[in-house]
């Protein structure tokens, strides 16, 4: 789901044309794309951009709840919230490990997003503030993850393909653990009650926002979805889950920070009001509350835990030269 | 200063008695014993191991596809093509 | 009123949550992928002790407080755990070099632990040596490498060890609390505990190039509720939410 919003350029391949049909005919025919067939350019590159940049925001997002896992109110919590940061860990491991089949090796991907030429999800450059926040993000964009997860469960390219697969599975506990904290909250004291819904009126905007612009804007999505890259547009992915989450929201006795919001008879949608699309560019840009922060301790972790790869890469030299030795010392 | 990379592993788990290994997904590991920790804290979390194989990817060799008209990218016989492969020194895989 | 049994069992509760606090503080920030999910897995282990083990406090204890009410609503000097665990995390060869010391005792103390005459705690423990035999030789293997890696990573771990080993002695001591419920098959005997610390302490140090200092004045305290400047803060985290907003349910 976190490269929804992020679909770069699909570059016009120079490829032989008889093998670009042939390549597409394997696609429409559902075929599964495997790391030595043979790919277009333009395939290869959206995909090792739109895995790796799926795999940064895991990792990056795994900081606006960590600030809360010493802090998390009951043991019960906070065991549950550092499963949830562990599980984010392993999704950017699994997507990682995909996004090297394509040629690229995981220290070159981690280089590009520290060095600010990768993206990531832009809902992580927002604060967690408060406990409710923890909630708001196994909810709404757990949520709005899953929405774009399941069907790229489905997406041509192999490894990304299984990799979702087993995301997915591990997925379902986030999303009902974010409504559970929120539900408690908004069931409890009126203190709870409103931090709750100070944390959904902080959290609403960014997450729709986290579908990405209308696909009219884009004119990128259409090779992608020719290559079942991506399999549903912006638009309805974001239509779904406001469907599907307004309800939930209102069920808890909530509000959504939209006067515009409102339920349609005849389409049986929910409309909502105009995306302030400039808030998103900005903070995809780098203006957004934590994106300097982010980066800065992901730089730090990565920094401060050289001489630890180091020293384990210099032991297993070690060793090996070691044991060299000795079979030569016993021929 | 450059970093020298860390060598990545193929991951093969066995889930149950009877079934053969299935191949889960890759990571990195300065040797064997370390891979084999990871590959259980990676891709067991949820009780899906009884046994787990860690290899070398480079250690890996890839038949050609049957069909070599239709669409076959040749990589030496790796199982696919990864800056670091020729790089690590065989040691480290036979450890 | 704290009877043995109850000081007893908090005592291992309290090593649980605070150990595993710190190591939860790692999430996001470790050396490695593939480490900031190991250093969770023990995290994650640590807790779920400290819940089962705060559980039958309460039970034992009769008053109605819940694991909650014992890890979140106890100020410092009702805490009774060991010093070495409320240390800051430091640096990874710091908090590796305390997970092996710590573990190197408790695997042994929760196998025998797990023949205990109290049948709850014995359960508790059988469950926990299974875990704790994984971050035992997890952090084996880690100090290992670290003492025998580059010498950076040497000189670092020699700091943690000078750092750490003052704290180790904690771990074996008893008291009248104990005493008792030694001889009445529930409680473990550290001293019975110490020549195989020892023995694996001195294999793992022999390939980590690590000499194990002599011993000499050891640091106490935390045991009996005298506990160092930092379990004021981890409290004051760990608890915060509890304190500000008392009565509610999370």
């Amino acid at each position: 789901m976190y490269a929804q919003a992020l679909n770069t350029v699909t570059e016009v391949s120079k490829d032989d044309p008889a093998k670009l049909a042939a390549f597409q005919a394997r696609i429409d025919a559902e075929e599964k794309i495997e790391p030595n067939d043979w790919m277009p350019e333009g395939y290869r590159k959206t995909l090792q951009r739109q895995i790796s940049q799926h795999a940064h925001s895991e990792i990056v997002g795994m900081l606006p709840e960590g600030n809360w896992i010493t802090r998390a109110p009951s043991l019960k919590r906070k065991a549950a919230l550092l499963a949830k940061v562990q599980d984010e860990g392993g999704h950017g491991l699994y997507l990682y490990s995909a996004a090297e089949t394509l040629g690229v090796s995981r220290e070159e991907l981690v280089d590009a997003l520290h060095a600010g030429r990768a993206k990531y999800s832009s809902i992580f450059n927002y604060p967690t503030p408060s406990w409710a926040d923890m909630g708001m993000i196994g909810w709404l964009v757990d949520g709005a993850a899953i929405m774009n997860q399941i069907p790229l469960c489905r997406t041509s390219f192999g490894p990304y393909a299984r990799a979702m697969i087993r995301i997915c599975k591990e997925e379902s506990f986030h999303q009902r653990q974010g409504y559970e904290i929120v539900m408690t909250l908004a069931r409890g004291t009126p203190a709870q009650k409103k931090m709750a819904q100070d944390s959904l009126n902080r959290w609403w905007w960014p997450a729709i926002m986290m579908f990405g612009p209308s696909d009219a804007a884009s004119q990128h999505s259409d090779q992608n979805m020719k290559w079942k890259i991506k399999r549903f547009s912006n638009d309805a992915l974001r239509q779904k889950f406001i469907d599907a989450t307004v309800p939930q929201g209102h069920f808890l006795g909530l509000t959504f920070p939209d006067p515009d919001l409102r339920f349609n008879e005849a389409t049986g949608h929910w409309e909502h009001g105009e995306i302030d699309w400039s808030e998103f560019n900005r903070v995809v840009k780098g203006e957004g509350p934590c994106n300097r922060e982010r980066i800065k301790a992901r730089i730090k972790a990565h920094e401060e835990g050289a001489w630890v790869r180091e020293a384990a890469l210099r032991h297993a030299e070690k060793r090996a030269a070691r044991k060299a030795a000795a079979r030569i010392a016993a021929e | 200063m450059t970093e020298k990379n860390m060598p990545l592993w193929e991951v093969f788990i066995r889930s149950r008695t009877g079934l053969s290994h299935r191949h889960a997904g890759s990571l990195h590991a300065p040797d064997a014993e370390m891979a084999l920790q990871a590959a259980r804290d990676v891709y067991t979390r949820r009780g899906e191991g009884l046994s787990i194989w860690v290899v070398p990817s480079g250690a890996i060799t890839a038949s050609d596809p049957s069909d070599k008209d239709a669409l076959f990218e040749p990589t030496a016989s790796k199982i696919y093509r990864h800056p670091t492969f020729y790089e690590v020194p065989d040691e480290v895989g036979h450890m | 009123m704290e009877t043995p049994l109850l000081t007893y069992t908090l005592r291992l509760a309290d090593n649980a949550l605070i150990l595993g606090h710190r190591l939860g503080e790692w999430c996001g920030h470790g050396p490695m992928l593939e480490e900031d999910l190991a250093l969770a897995n023990m995290a994650l282990d640590c807790i779920g002790q400290a819940r089962n083990f705060y559980t039958y406090a309460g039970e034992i204890e009769g008053r109605g407080r819940s694991e909650d009410d014992l890890a979140y609503l106890r100020d410092c000097d009702e805490f009774r755990n060991i010093l070495l665990v409320e240390r800051p995390r430091g640096d990874f060869a710091f908090t590796i070099l305390r997970q092996f010391l710590y573990a190197a005792f408790m695997h042994p103390y929760f196998e025998r632990l797990g023949t205990s005459k109290d049948e709850r705690l014995a359960a508790i423990a059988a469950k926990a040596v299974k875990e704790m035999a994984y971050h035992l030789r997890h952090s084996a293997e880690w100090v290992i490498r670290l003492g025998d890696g580059t010498e950076e990573s040497a000189a670092r771990l020699q700091e943690a060890l000078a750092d750490l080993w003052p704290f180790t002695g904690e771990m074996f001591e008893v008291d009248e609390t104990e005493r008792a419920l030694i001889e009445a098959g529930v409680a473990v005997d550290p001293a019975g505990i110490r020549p195989l610390w020892l023995d694996t302490v001195d294999r793992v140090f022999a390939d980590a190039l690590l000499n194990r200092p002599k011993d000499g004045w050891m640091q106490t305290g935390g045991r009996r509720g005298e506990h160092s400047e930092h379990l004021g803060h981890l409290l004051a985290d760990l608890q915060f939410m509890q304190r500000a907003y008392p009565g509610s349910t999370w």
